[in-house]
């Protein structure tokens, strides 16, 4: 099964703040979106993370999946994901 | 210890003798005085309460170099100066010429050679970079309007005209060409550079040779925000091995002696980086370095002071500048003196 990890260089702050040290680009998470990358540098996979949310969460598989998902798309996007 | 330094033009296109001052004034062992050296009697840093301990005004060095030597000897007279900084392209063959002069009367400098500045002008950078391997956008030298005719063989439009020592404009056909090259024409003479415009993101690196090939330091910078003169007004420092490995090939490469900016783009469509200017001095967002953890300005006058200088490892990521338009109060009197005797004592 592959699993998604985060780049390197990429810095994660408490807040979900994302700064990426070799390009200078930022990006700005919400609180769920945080919570997901968070999890992911402490190399959780994906069922961990889904898991983790429908447990401590009122929130069904279906969506946090979906917005797992997205998620994961847009951190492809910006390269700042890789599937192995 | 002494030091004077030039540049305190802190405007929309900022010198960088402000940021150089502040930056030795913020080196722990830096004992000593900073006088400032002005073109103007409106240049901001004059008006910057403790900035410098006394500022004098100086000759443009076009006014004739007999006349600006004899100008600095004698502000050194009273002064008793040990350094000069001088921070500004323009300036900088005027130094060079008249360093011995300066030298002999006990005033140390710390600046590239002709040919270390011949290499890196913006009408020879193209030869010495392809010679290097290094990516360099297309560009051709225009002096006179008919040279303008042959963008359209070389190039597609919208291309960057440049002056020789400052200023660019991107235009977007011949005749926005034909008007930003009298603007430049007017202003720094020839020849005008004509260049690939290439879009994309802005990263600079700021550099310290010491004049052996060896890089004391460098950092590298992200422009977070861009001005319409194209200047950076916020950015933050970031770590590209890519944009360190050409800066610290070109130091070793011409052997470069004093501080440099190196500025790059990084191509939208093809994210390769090209090299569009090499600048020979620090640049005005230099005081990031010392933030970043390497006082660039501070290294360099102990280069130029004989003093020993281990080279920088490494500097913080992430740390920023933004820039501020913040006005100074100041009074008619403070104006009258700079402008009439041509000294000024905050």
């Amino acid at each position: 099964m592959s699993k998604i990890h985060l780049i390197e260089n990429l810095a994660v702050s408490d807040s979900g703040f994302l700064f990426l040290h070799t390009t200078g680009e930022t990006f700005t998470l919400n609180k769920t979106g945080s919570e997901i990358v968070r999890m992911l540098r402490s190399r959780k996979s994906k069922e961990e993370i889904l898991k983790f949310f429908t447990e401590n969460y009122i929130v069904d598989t279906n969506t946090i999946e979906k917005d797992f998902e997205e998620l994961v798309a847009q951190l492809k996007f910006y390269s700042l994901v890789t599937e192995k | 210890m002494k030091i004077a330094v030039t540049g305190l033009n802190a405007i929309d296109s900022p010198g960088p003798g402000v940021p150089v001052i502040r930056s030795i004034k913020d080196a722990k062992d830096f004992k000593g005085e900073i006088i400032g050296l002005s073109y103007d009697s409106l240049d901001p840093g004059l008006y910057i309460e403790k900035l410098t301990s006394k500022s004098y005004l100086i000759p443009y060095p076009s006014s004739g170099l007999e006349y600006f030597l004899e100008r600095l000897l004698a502000i050194h007279k009273i002064e008793k100066l040990d350094f000069i900084i001088p921070t500004l392209d323009s300036e900088l063959y005027a130094f060079i010429k008249i360093q011995d002069k300066l030298l002999e009367a006990g005033i140390k400098l710390f600046l590239p050679t002709f040919e270390q500045l011949e290499i890196r002008s913006k009408d020879k950078l193209f030869n010495f970079c392809t010679k290097q391997g290094i990516k360099v956008p297309k560009n051709i030298l225009a002096t006179n309007i008919s040279n303008l005719h042959s963008i359209q063989n070389n190039f597609s439009y919208p291309v960057v005209l440049k002056g020789i020592f400052y200023e660019a404009y991107i235009v977007n056909n011949f005749d926005e060409a034909v008007v930003a090259f009298n603007k430049l024409k007017q202003k720094w003479g020839f020849p005008i550079i004509v260049q690939e415009y290439i879009k994309g993101d802005e990263f600079n690196v700021v550099g310290l040779g010491d004049g052996t090939g060896k890089t004391i330091g460098a950092v590298v910078m992200r422009k977070l925000y861009i001005t319409d003169k194209g200047k950076g007004w916020s950015g933050v420092t970031i770590l590209d091995k890519t944009l360190l490995g050409v800066s610290n090939k070109f130091i070793l490469t011409s052997k470069w002696k004093s501080g440099l900016e190196l500025e790059f783009i990084k191509s939208a469509a093809t994210g390769e980086y090209f090299l569009l200017e090499i600048n020979p001095r620090f640049p005005a967002w230099v005081y990031l370095a010392p933030n970043a953890g390497q006082n660039l300005p501070w290294a360099l006058v102990k280069l130029g002071m004989d003093e020993k200088v281990t080279s920088f490892s490494n500097y913080e990521i992430g740390k920023m500048f933004v820039r501020c338009a913040w006005d100074l109060i100041t009074d008619m009197k403070v104006f009258e003196k700079i402008s009439t005797t041509g000294e000024l004592k905050l």
